[in-house]
């Protein structure tokens, strides 16, 4: 056709260009969305996973122990009793230990109610002793009160049931809520990457077109943007996990020297939170891909 | 279009013949878009395998339509439209592109991909069919050198005349070797000289046994080849084998 046709033409060196081309002006918007989302999703998983973990450390320590009330009888030393009772109970089969403690502890733990300025010494203040079990389920309620019985003393033996089970249904809710969370969070960054792959597919229909002109198949065209929402998903993962462990590592340090926070689960940071920090991109990106290519294979198949 | 022009000394390619094997088959077709009016009517032509033909008629008249209707872009309203043998109306969407690797299209607007060098995109259908790069890039650069834009291998196609962008789309459009090109008004954006030119290759194509359909208004091309014509006017087809 021309003089091109007398040399040998030579192929272009280097590799494919890519097929569908980078938009940073809708993608930077999204990138952020995602990122924002992928570290309130951490932050989720964090929570999630340190509720359970305070509730179960709070269930041991519920279920492993009981207490003992002595309530103060006229003409008889409580303090003594106490001693004298928690000796016997130390001797019971599966109990660890048991600690009588004094008339003095008792309004020590009382302080935050009556003030640092001391009880009237006429006020019947019940004495504790704490008993640390072996087996939580092998708590020895009857023997206890044969012992209380046989001394003669008035007492009550809290088991901490009644905490328990109000600690493990808020626990539980706390995990609940947390799971349903972080569900709700991965669906919305689902549904907003479908969208924006949605709008991407439209914006580039004319890649789309020419690609299903020369034989491309559906699969090969959701491809693309599964590829490409792929690697937006892992960016924006890494980034959103990113910032979520400076979070976690703020209130981790900070956390832990405020008392304010003694009731609140601490977020910690085992191997088992760097694991899920570290997996927050790659299960980024593939919530990322996947609801791309969905949402493109759908739209696809509209079009015969 | 340079008067006098004609390129009827070019025979028309031997292996079209009238008992031969039709490629793509329309009878009593009918096409609307959406719930508007029929824009194509009781449309019934065969094309034969190594047939050149003109599909003319005014703007409006439907040819877009009837060539989107061959590239299984759409779907037909009603009647039987056959590709290479196959009914369109049983296909699935999975089995379009099989089919339509069979068939190059070259459109009026060309439809590049302007992030893609023209190697790159005269290359297109031998990447998405699978292939690696190492097994097509001789034999492209060897067809873009052909169509004469040896010099642009790496250019983008915003850069281009449009005859070069042209001679880009026919190049990818039969780059894999279709049994069927189809050209939508492929020299509206070309000077003369350079339409008498890529009609020129058309007939080459069609030598080396391609079925060529192109559509056109420009009745001075259509007057340079003695090829059969198809005539759209308010949706209706009216054919004429002026070789008959």
């Amino acid at each position: 056709m021309s003089e091109d046709e007398k040399s040998p033409p030579a192929p272009p060196s280097g590799g494919h260009a890519r097929l569908l081309p980078p938009d940073a002006g809708r993608d930077r918007p999204l990138f952020i969305v995602s990122a924002i989302l992928v570290f309130l999703a951490c932050l989720a998983a964090l929570g999630a996973r340190s509720t359970w973990t305070s509730s179960e450390r709070w269930m041991d320590d519920l279920d492993g122990s009981l207490t003992v009330q002595i309530r103060p009888i006229e003409g008889r030393d409580a303090d003594q009793d106490a001693i004298d009772i928690a000796r016997e109970i130390s001797e019971l089969p599966g109990v660890t230990r048991a600690d009588a403690r004094s008339r003095a502890d008792s309004e020590m733990l009382l302080e935050p109610w009556f003030g640092t300025s001391g009880l009237p010494s006429d006020l019947p203040v019940p004495v504790l002793i704490d008993v640390v079990l072996d087996d939580p389920d092998g708590v020895p309620l009857d023997e206890i009160a044969d012992i209380l019985e046989t001394a003669g003393i008035d007492a009550d033996i809290d088991d901490h049931g009644r905490w328990s089970d109000a600690v493990a249904r808020a626990s539980q809710l706390a995990r609940l809520l947390a799971f349903g969370l972080l569900a709700l969070i991965l669906g919305a960054a689902a549904a907003v990457i479908a969208f924006a792959a949605r709008a991407s597919l439209v914006a580039r229909r004319d890649v789309a077109d020419a690609l299903h002109i020369v034989g491309a198949t559906d699969s090969y065209v959701a491809g693309l943007f599964q590829r490409r929402f792929f690697s937006l998903g892992v960016k924006a993962g890494a980034t959103g996990a990113i910032f979520a462990a400076l979070i976690a590592i703020l209130v981790a340090v900070g956390g832990n020297n405020a008392d304010a926070l003694y009731f609140l689960p601490e977020l910690l940071f085992s191997p088992f939170e760097i694991v899920a920090l570290a997996m927050a991109p790659l299960i980024a990106g593939g919530v990322a891909a996947l609801s791309a290519r969905l949402a493109v294979e759908e739209e696809l198949r509209k079009r015969w | 279009m340079a008067a006098g022009f004609r390129l009827t000394e070019i025979a028309v390619n031997p292996f079209q013949q009238s008992e031969s094997e039709v490629i793509v088959g329309f009878d009593a077709v009918g096409m609307r878009y959406g719930r508007g009016p029929e824009i194509l009517k009781d449309v019934s032509f065969q094309l034969k395998r190594g047939s050149f033909t003109f599909l003319t008629g005014p703007s409006g008249a439907g040819k877009t339509s009837l060539l989107r209707l061959i590239y299984m872009a759409h779907k037909a309203s009603r009647g039987v439209v056959q590709h290479f043998g196959h009914d369109t109306a049983g296909l699935q969407r999975k089995d379009l592109p099989d089919l339509r690797r069979r068939i190059g299209v070259v459109f009026q607007e060309f439809r590049m991909l302007d992030h893609l060098s023209v190697f790159e995109n005269v290359a297109l259908p031998l990447r998405v069919a699978g292939q690696k790069r190492a097994s097509y890039a001789e034999d492209v650069a060897e067809l873009v050198s052909w169509v004469g834009l040896a010099h642009h291998m790496e250019s983008r196609p915003a850069t281009l005349s449009g005859g070069e962008q042209q001679r880009v789309a026919i190049a990818r459009a039969v780059v894999n070797q279709p049994e069927l090109l189809i050209a939508d008004e492929p020299t509206g954006n070309v000077d003369p000289d350079m339409a008498r030119r890529l009609l020129r290759l058309f007939v080459e194509l069609n030598r080396l046994g391609t079925t060529v359909l192109i559509a056109t208004h420009d009745l001075t091309l259509v007057r340079a080849l003695d090829a059969p014509v198809m005539s759209l006017a308010d949706g209706r087809l009216t054919y004429r084998d002026r070789a008959a």
